[in-house]
């Protein structure tokens, strides 16, 4: 997918009042079925897939034993004991050794070949969707399904990484070319546009959904990251679960804070965040947010440079050498206006 | 503008006879869409090649050089107001500042527009 086609502004502003599609065949994709494929992903992620109904899909993290991020994953059940896993692009080869070097017995693990995704996504997404499958457009959010669709069947799910409503559907690259074809011609007249990286990265962050690799690693725990709803303590034992318990019994050593820039510049990934005059961390995601007209971005911060009682101070993000007022502020960055 | 009349220089910046700079229509699409310009104050000496205003997109922060050495005589607020301007129009509405030259002559040393589309055909990456 590359940057940009119309313009990233012009992408934005496409899928907040009207739709864009974006393909996302970069994203992993791997199978995980089996009369042991619940158990093991039950063991293997923080969210709770033990109570994921067959037709729902949810957000879950992989963690190591020290409770590092390996990926941040989706997680959709199709059937009782067959599941689609959606990786990010970079770690998907290490997702699959990681679950196939730790899945109990009873769990196979396929990766999909030829995968291919397109994302249909914003307020005319279901109109659009109408054109290629009826049934699916009647998918709750976070439904999964699949669907025949131009005589073939592909899983789609109504999920997104921008914030508004969509569709997310998955088929081998030869079929999917065709739908997204279809797509775009139904589309484009009421203003579908044609979404790369550039527009996908604004319209996360002003949700304030977390970038693996940026916002999310190895070195960060869901803890940290702000994740821990999506950490089911009760569901028993799984990979990591000791060792975020210990960290939240003993004090979290820095957190994710959100920065909305209160005047002109762009916040990158590295620029500085300043609290009561002094560096507390830096940004891990930073960006110009279309809809808000002004700059945002995530960062680490530590407790011991940043404490609770800093949390009133006057706040800045240094870009270019030069200190511009910032405040922190709750997630998301960006609210519909209903 | 008249094309025929610009002078560019290599980091794709252009200067018109009186001194108006602005940058290419080739430097607008590398850039993107431009979100926040930031302009040098009036009155300010710079020399040729020095970095003097930065024009940001979502993608990055691109720093603007002065194509030859003089006083920034005036500053388009218009385009501050309204970056968009510089990619819809960028030898035109979308000007950047204006060049009191030292020395008019550094202008012609530039490139004209034809030896400045055939630098960028070769410098394409």
């Amino acid at each position: 997918m590359p940057v940009q086609f119309e313009g990233i502004l012009a992408e934005h502003r496409a899928v907040r009042e009207r739709a864009g599609l974006f393909d996302i065949s970069h994203m992993g994709q791997i199978w995980v079925m089996g009369a042991g494929a619940r158990a093991t992903l039950q063991k293997l992620v923080t969210n709770d897939v033990g109570s994921l109904a067959p037709g729902r899909g949810m957000y879950a993290l992989l963690c190591r034993e020290d409770g590092g991020v390996v990926d941040d994953l989706y997680v959709y059940a199709l059937e009782p004991d067959r599941f689609l896993v959606i990786a990010n692009a970079s770690r998907a080869a290490v997702d699959f050794e990681w679950i196939k070097a730790r899945r109990g017995p009873g769990t196979d693990l396929v990766e999909q070949p030829q995968a291919a995704a397109v994302a249909l996504q914003g307020p005319l997404a279901e109109t659009i969707m109408s054109v290629i499958s009826g049934e699916a457009v009647s998918l709750s959010k976070n439904g999964v399904g699949e669907f025949q669709v131009m005589d073939m069947e592909c899983v789609i799910a109504r999920t997104g990484y921008t914030g508004e409503d969509g569709f997310e559907i998955f088929a081998p690259a030869g079929h999917l070319m065709g739908i997204h074809d279809a797509l775009l011609k139904k589309g484009a007249p009421m203003g579908l546009a044609l979404c790369g990286l550039g527009a996908r990265d604004t319209l996360r962050l002003e949700m304030g959904y977390r970038l693996y690799g940026q916002d999310l690693d190895e070195g960060h725990s869901p803890l940290d990251a702000g994740l821990e709803w999506a950490v089911k303590w009760d569901k028993g034992d799984f990979i990591g679960r000791g060792a975020l318990r210990r960290q939240k019994e003993e004090g979290l050593r820095r957190r994710l804070i959100a920065l909305r820039l209160a005047d002109r510049g762009v916040p990158r990934h590295g620029s500085e965040m300043i609290a009561g005059g002094k560096t507390v961390g830096v940004l891990s995601s930073g960006t110009y947010s279309p809809s808000l007209s002004i700059g945002i971005g995530l960062g680490y911060a530590d407790y011991e440079l940043f404490p609770k009682s800093l949390e009133t101070a006057p706040m800045a993000v240094r870009v270019h050498g030069r200190d511009i007022p910032a405040q922190m502020v709750p997630l998301p960055f960006y609210r519909k206006r209903k | 503008m008249d094309l025929k009349n610009l002078r560019f220089a290599e980091s794709h910046e252009w200067i018109a006879p009186d001194g108006t700079v602005g940058i290419s229509d080739h430097a607008q699409k590398e850039i993107t869409d431009a979100v926040f310009v930031e302009l040098p104050k009036a009155g300010r000496v710079v020399a040729g090649k020095e970095s003097c205003a930065v024009v940001e997109s979502v993608k990055a922060a691109f720093d603007i050089y002065a194509p030859v050495a003089g006083a920034i005589a005036a500053v388009n607020g218009a385009v501050v107001k309204n970056p968009a301007a510089l990619n819809q129009s960028p030898y035109e509405t979308g000007w950047l500042f204006k060049i009191a030259m030292t020395n008019a002559a550094d202008r012609d040393k530039l490139m004209t527009h034809e030896q400045y589309q055939e630098f960028v055909k070769i410098h394409k990456h």
